[in-house]
């Protein structure tokens, strides 16, 4: 754990930031909530919730094909969207940001629009022991389908993925590399740019899973030069049920449509049918308007926010955490990278994680317990399920003081 | 809601202590519970004697609910006929989800009351429940899959 110069700190005003969101103001069972769930879901600011609020009370209707004022203006908000998120993520352009659900939809649209056409038997697909089901089953299906093999890197004792072993893995059957940019369950930061490189001597096409990371820090898919990149909106402060599939402009054009309907086409006969240019050949149907225009002005404001001092607040965090839970006797840290996201996965002996879970829920505090969608890794670790305290940069130094205060009680309970 | 209506002595003791913990070789029936929810997996194995429940034994990982209320299970229906398990596990169940379920006729099973406050947990404390009956199923002699709570 690197040590924390924790008397720099006051430069990220918390307090100012925290009156942003308005959830975190409520209590839970009488106590104040202290919302340290956020790798499952991030709470929304104003910024998101007035967003959404007014493009619902003045401007819905459809897009893309009304003459009406207000398609228009639905239009125009879903597409300023767009813009953010190009922005935001340093894409060419627009052509290159696709809609979708979440990052679990992003993935399966890869896998059957990119990789199933293209997989013959005997084709290897190469993901790591740490993904996230989403990043494993959309592979495992495609595999089924098409006969091609799921390689799959291995992990250290510490969470911590080695560029070299992935590397040894790729080979000319390799057809695809898919990894997260952070573990889920972990907190591990990969090394993304380095396994893209390599992938890309090799001519292979790489995605990544960018759903952890992008809350925590700068992507940039142009230095990172990945072909794909997906993150979902609401881990990112935004609404749920919106997602981005960032694809490289080149290789989006090389692909089928996987949806076919309505606004994915320019004409339709009964003969032949002509699909509609990037983006929106891939969002067939009406899109989860709302949604988008929730992401872009989420996108907004933490474009509006020190985001530099946020990220070191987080880290200073993940730091504090490191050290107040490693005090307690008996609870194991599970993926203790040096180069990890803002969470803490853990367990306690003689305690647990469900039960954990619901005596820090008395207390107001929320935590995910349970297997993190990532089975192999618990296996890994041989633990059937852990505590995950995950991290925004609205947390505060003394919610981790309350959350170890809730573990040193459940600790008492089961004395 | 309060904690220690959840998780009082008798819990916690069964959750330390449980009863009937380990494997039964051979076994007329065996099932395995699992709730993919939190990971809990347990298995149920049973030795009948015609229609009673001759020995019952378990064994797995879950949480402290699930663990003392297998281990109250164990204790519960050892020794009772098929029908009579089958009635116990339909008034634990009226336990579970209802609050004006009568805690009488119940014994220790009735520490398990405090689960209905939790909803989030009540299938920790059921799981053994289901797996019990689809054991005693099993036994009839039909083989089902595994239970699930999901």
């Amino acid at each position: 754990m690197k040590n924390i110069a924790l008397d720099r700190l006051p430069i990220f005003d918390v307090m100012s930031v925290r009156a942003d969101f308005p959830l975190l103001a409520r209590t839970v069972h009488g106590k104040p909530l202290t919302y340290l769930d956020n790798g499952a879901s991030a709470q929304r600011p104003n910024a998101v919730i007035d967003a959404v609020d007014d493009y619902e009370r003045r401007h819905h209707s459809n897009i893309h094909r009304g003459v009406h004022a207000l398609s228009q203006e639905a239009t125009g908000m879903y597409e300023a969207a767009r813009d953010r998120v190009v922005e935001f993520m340093n894409a060419r352009s627009r052509h290159e940001i696709v809609f979708v659900r979440g990052t679990t939809e992003a993935i399966n649209l890869v896998a059957q629009s990119y990789a199933r056409p293209l997989l013959k038997a005997g084709d290897e697909i190469l993901i790591t022991h740490l993904e996230h089901h989403a990043n494993i089953v959309p592979w495992q299906l495609v595999c089924e389908q098409t006969g091609a093999t799921l390689v799959v890197a291995p992990i250290d004792e510490r969470g911590v993925v080695h560029a070299d072993a992935v590397e040894s893995l790729m080979s000319e059957r390799t057809r695809l590399f898919a990894c997260a940019h952070v573990s889920n369950a972990l907190g591990t930061v990969l090394p993304v740019r380095r396994l893209v490189a390599a992938a890309k001597a090799r001519g292979i096409v790489t995605l990544i899973d960018g759903a952890q990371a992008v809350p925590h820090m700068a992507v940039d898919v142009r230095e990172l030069d990945c072909d794909f990149y997906a993150f979902s909106g609401h881990k990112l402060f935004g609404p749920t049920g919106i997602g981005v599939l960032y694809g490289r402009e080149s290789v989006l054009e090389r692909m089928p449509p996987w949806q076919g309907g309505g606004d994915m086409i320019l004409t339709v006969s009964f003969g032949k049918t002509t699909y509609n240019s990037l983006p929106y050949k891939f969002e067939a149907g009406t899109p989860n308007i709302s949604g988008a225009i929730g992401l872009g002005a989420g996108l907004a404001y933490l474009g509006g926010l020190d985001l530099a001092g946020a990220h070191a607040h987080e880290h200073a965090l993940l730091g504090y955490a490191t050290e107040a839970l490693r005090s307690i006797e008996d609870l194991r840290i599970v993926g203790t990278a040096d180069d990890k996201a803002s969470l803490v996965s853990f367990v306690v002996a003689g305690v647990h994680p469900h039960d954990l879970g619901t005596i820090l829920d008395e207390d107001g505090i929320a935590v995910r317990t349970g297997h993190h969608c990532a089975m192999p890794v618990m296996e890994f670790f041989k633990v059937p399920a852990t505590v995950r305290a995950s991290f925004a940069f609205y947390n505060t130094f003394e919610e981790i003081d309350r959350l170890r205060a809730g573990i040193l009680r459940a600790r008492s309970i089961f004395a | 809601m309060e904690l220690n209506d959840l998780y009082r002595d008798v819990i916690i003791d069964h959750n330390r202590h449980p009863r009937n913990f380990g494997a039964m070789e051979p076994a007329d029936a065996t099932m395995e519970g699992f709730n993919p929810l939190c990971g809990d997996r347990l298995t149920v194995r049973l030795k009948m004697a015609g229609d009673r429940i001759a020995d019952i034994r378990f064994e797995g990982q879950g949480c402290a609910i699930s663990t003392a209320s297998a281990s109250l299970m164990t204790e519960a229906v050892k020794g009772h006929s098929r029908a009579e398990a089958l009635a116990l596990f339909d008034r634990v169940h009226r336990l579970l989800t209802d609050d004006d379920a009568p805690n009488d006729q119940l014994g220790k099973l009735a520490a398990l009351s405090g689960v209905r406050e939790f909803p989030a947990r009540v299938k920790c404390a059921s799981l053994c429940w289901h797996t019990l009956a689809s054991a005693l199923q099993s036994a009839d002699p039909r083989q089902l899959p595994a239970v699930s709570t999901e």
